[in-house]
Order: C-alpha cells, then sequence, then structure tokens
C-alpha cells in the first residue's frame, strides 16, 4: 500500500510538473526551432553531403553552446522586464542602442528575404508559384499575430515547431547504417583532415547556430509572456528543451543528405529537396515541406523581433495581447518589415544571391555587440541581483561568447573574401 | 508633412534624452570591452568598404 501511496504521490507531482511547463513553455523551444531556417536548413544539408555522418558530434556540441547563450536572455527578461534593444539603449546609452536597433533592422529585414527565398522555392517543387506563396504566407502571419493573444501566437507557433520534426521520419525512410552512425558520427574526427573548406563548414554550422535576431526574440518573448523570476528554472528547462531539439532536427536532416546525396553539391535545400524526390520520392516531399515550415518560422519570430524592439525604444504598445487598435505601430512596423521582404522576392533579377550573401557578413556587425552587451548586462548585480551571472557562468559563457564572435567573424570574412580559406 | 517630421525628430530627442546615460557602471572592463567592440566596428567597416572598392574598381 505504501509503495502505491508513494507512485499516486510521483505521479501526481510529476502530472503538475508537466501541466506547469505547459503553461510555460514557449519561447525557448520556439526560438531555437525556429533557428533551424531556411538558411539553417541549407547549411545542414550541404554538410551532410558534403562529409557524410562525420561531422554529427560537432552539431551535438552546439547543444551547449545555443543553450548558454540563450539561457541568458531568459534570466535578463524575466527580472529587467526589458527587451534586449531596451537594455542595451538603457543599460550602454543613446550610441550603442541606436547602433543595434538599426543594425537589427537591417539584419533582421535581410534574413527576412531568405526565408522568403526559402519559402517559395519549397513550394515551387509542388507547383505553387512564388506570388501565391509570399501572399499566402504575409496572409497567414497576419491572421496569425492580429487574434490578440500572446498564447495563441505561441501555440501555433508551438504547432509549427511540431512540423519541423517531419525530417526525422525522413531519415528512417533512407534506411541509413546506424553502425555508420555511431562509427562516423558520434566519434569526434575532421573528415580528410582540417582544411579551409571543412573549417568554412564549421563556422557556418556556429554561424546558423546563434543569429542576432534570437538574443533580441526570446528576451523579448519571455517579457510579453510576462514571465517571471520564479519562473526562470522552467525558462531554463524550455530553452534546453529547444537546443536539443533543434539539433535532433539538424542530425536527422545531416542523416538524410549524408545517406542518399553523399558527394553532391548542396547550393540549397529545394535543391536537395528536388534531388532527394528523383529517389526517394517522400523523403524529398518532407525535405520540402520542412524547408517551408522553417521559413515560415523564421519569418515568424524575425518580424517579431524587430516590431518588439521598436516598440520598446518608441514608447510603442508592443505587445501581441494588445489588438490592432491598440498598438497600431507595433503592427504597422510588423507589417512593413514582412510585407516589404515578400516584395522583393518577388521582383524579377531582384539580387537575391547577393542579400544571402551578405546578411552573414551584416550579421557579424550586430552578433559579437550584442552577446558583449547580454554578459556585461549579465554582471549587472545592482540590477540583476541573485541572478547575475556567476564566476562559473561568466566563464563558460565567456569562453562560449568568445568563440561564436571568433568564428562567426571568420565567417563573415570568408564570404567577403572567399578565397581566404583556400 | 512639416508637423509629422518635426514630431519624429522630436520623439528622437525624447529618446535620446532618456538614455543619454548609461544605466551600466562603468568600470575598467566595462569600458575596455566597449573599446574593443569599437575597434571591431571600425575595422569590420573598413574590410566592407575596401571589398566595396575593390568590387567597384574591378
Amino acid at each position: 500500500m505504501n509503495f502505491f501511496a508513494k507512485l499516486y504521490y510521483r505521479l501526481r507531482k510529476a502530472a503538475k510538473a508537466i501541466q506547469l511547463y505547459l503553461v510555460i513553455a514557449g519561447p525557448g523551444i520556439v526560438v531555437m526551432v525556429a533557428d533551424n531556417d531556411a538558411g539553417g536548413i541549407t547549411t545542414y544539408a550541404a554538410t551532410g553531403a558534403k562529409y557524410g555522418y562525420n561531422l554529427i558530434w560537432f552539431l551535438l556540441l552546439l547543444i551547449p553552446v545555443a543553450y548558454y547563450v540563450q539561457e541568458m536572455t531568459v534570466r535578463l527578461g524575466a527580472v529587467t522586464k526589458r527587451g534586449h534593444a531596451e537594455a542595451i539603449f538603457s543599460g550602454f546609452g543613446a550610441f550603442w542602442g541606436w547602433f543595434s536597433l538599426i543594425d537589427l533592422m537591417i539584419v533582421d529585414w535581410m534574413t527576412l528575404v531568405t526565408e522568403f527565398i526559402g519559402m517559395t522555392s519549397a513550394l515551387e517543387i509542388f507547383g505553387i508559384p512564388p506570388w501565391l506563396t509570399t501572399v499566402g504566407v504575409i496572409l497567414l502571419l497576419g491572421t496569425i499575430v492580429l487574434n490578440g493573444r500572446y498564447w495563441t501566437w505561441e501555440k501555433i507557433a508551438l504547432l509549427f515547431c511540431a512540423l519541423n520534426l517531419v525530417y526525422i521520419p525522413g531519415a528512417f525512410m533512407v534506411h541509413p547504417s546506424v553502425h555508420d552512425i555511431l562509427h562516423q558520427g558520434f566519434v569526434p574526427n575532421f573528415p580528410g583532415g582540417f582544411d579551409g573548406q571543412l573549417f568554412f563548414f564549421l563556422m557556418a554550422n556556429i554561424g546558423t547556430t546563434i543569429a542576432p535576431w534570437m538574443l533580441f526574440f526570446q528576451q523579448s518573448a519571455v517579457v510579453d509572456k510576462g514571465m517571471l523570476e520564479k519562473d526562470i528554472p522552467w525558462g531554463r528547462f524550455d530553452t534546453w528543451l529547444g537546443s536539443v531539439l533543434t539539433i535532433v532536427v539538424a542530425v536527422f536532416i545531416v542523416v538524410v543528405t549524408g545517406t542518399v546525396l553523399r558527394g553532391v553539391d548542396i547550393e540549397s535545400a529545394a535543391q536537395a529537396s528536388a534531388q532527394l524526390q528523383e529517389t526517394h520520392h517522400w523523403v524529398g516531399t518532407f525535405m520540402a515541406i520542412g524547408l517551408f515550415d522553417a521559413g515560415l518560422l523564421g519569418a515568424i519570430c524575425i518580424s517579431l523581433a524587430s516590431s518588439w524592439a521598436f516598440g520598446e525604444i518608441f514608447g510603442w504598445a508592443h505587445s501581441l495581447n494588445t489588438n490592432i487598435k491598440e498598438a497600431p505601430w507595433f503592427y504597422a512596423s510588423y507589417f512593413l518589415t514582412l510585407v516589404s521582404a515578400g516584395a522583393v522576392v518577388l521582383i524579377p533579377g531582384a539580387p537575391l544571391v547577393l542579400i544571402t550573401l551578405f546578411v552573414q557578413v551584416v550579421a557579424v556587425t550586430l552578433l559579437p555587440a550584442a552577446l558583449v552587451f547580454l554578459i556585461l548586462l549579465l554582471n549587472d548585480r545592482e540590477h540583476m541581483g541573485e541572478y547575475a551571472n556567476s564566476p562559473l557562468q561568466n566563464l563558460i559563457g565567456g569562453s562560449i561568447v568568445l568563440v561564436i564572435i571568433v568564428l562567426s567573424t571568420l565567417y563573415g570574412m570568408s564570404v567577403l573574401f572567399p578565397s581566404l580559406f583556400g | 508633412m512639416l508637423r509629422s517630421i518635426k514630431g519624429l525628430v522630436g520623439k528622437f530627442r525624447s529618446i535620446n534624452a532618456r538614455y543619454h546615460t548609461p544605466r551600466i557602471a562603468m568600470s575598467p572592463l566595462v569600458r575596455a570591452a566597449l573599446m574593443v567592440l569599437r575597434v571591431y566596428l571600425l575595422l569590420l567597416v573598413l574590410l566592407m568598404v575596401y571589398k566595396f572598392a575593390t568590387v567597384v574598381a574591378a
């Protein structure tokens, strides 16, 4: 009897914990899964096609990297009740504030263009013209944000996050060798030696794991959701779960392309999907659906990151819990970003390749600054109190930030000067 | 039109005034970090300008 009483008590406790988590769940998972955006899917697909399963171990290392950076935004948002843009303005003055805000606006807009490129090219595989995809996406995203509730927006975003798992059945359908995955993928190695091309791929994978908009998005989402200090442990768990999910999806993409497209030069995820369809129809179809979903999730988050930041600084109402009458400027900036980015993709002869390349370069002007500000703000004991970084957190966070800054800068440079790494 | 431009300029001024003084204590470490960031960004901009110039010249 005693055993059953204890079991019942534990089950009730676990059920309550899950219920509580489901209330808090959201920003961490959404931001992390949205990180696997159209550009990210292309990077993972190209990595698998180029190096097979050999870089899976490196992707796994990116779980703590993504977690430690994003976890800091949870603490900062929950304690200060400010988004990252406002925190920078307030903490470092107007100069650094304007620099970050304008840079964020440019990077977000360019990234949004790449999301539209991904979405239109994914649905073109199914014969849907780009204009229809663009209009459909704008209407869909408009409907999602205009419902006037953060909670509804978040749950719909989580639904799209679940669709991102479509790569997992795809990986099982290509029947990869589990033995090869374990022996080649889980043992650290540099396939073919450490050369410039491998270094480029490692940098690209890191570059796609942490993007500047993620810091701004998650901190603003934490504030808009109304998370408090007591919610931080659940926010951490949410972020941890999100970082595991995002890398798991990345690993399964690598498994798909590493099994079927080994040795093929992949220039875009849409190209990978079309090629996969030739031999594995449904796997290619899943890949295309996943690419569209990735672009959509990216678009959902990126356009909001900018609007939240502008609302914080200009003093506009800037919550998804407000309707269009209460927060006209917030929604105006949201739609302006979305519609203008979508329109660019439809302009014949628009320099889309240039935008795709340039976004990496502009991102390295914002990412290091945003990360340095994050670390400094987390060391502001006067305002962060017991939630300020401990020496160990500074050591881990600082090291990760340093590595990200160096590698993302080199990645940006390699885009500017392609012959830099051979 | 002129009124809305004036209003916008006024808004920028009020933002600049509101965030004129940084809230973070400017310890030597913070100052050093911001200085390194300035140098980093300056170098990055110079590299971009150099790249642009070489592309245009070509």
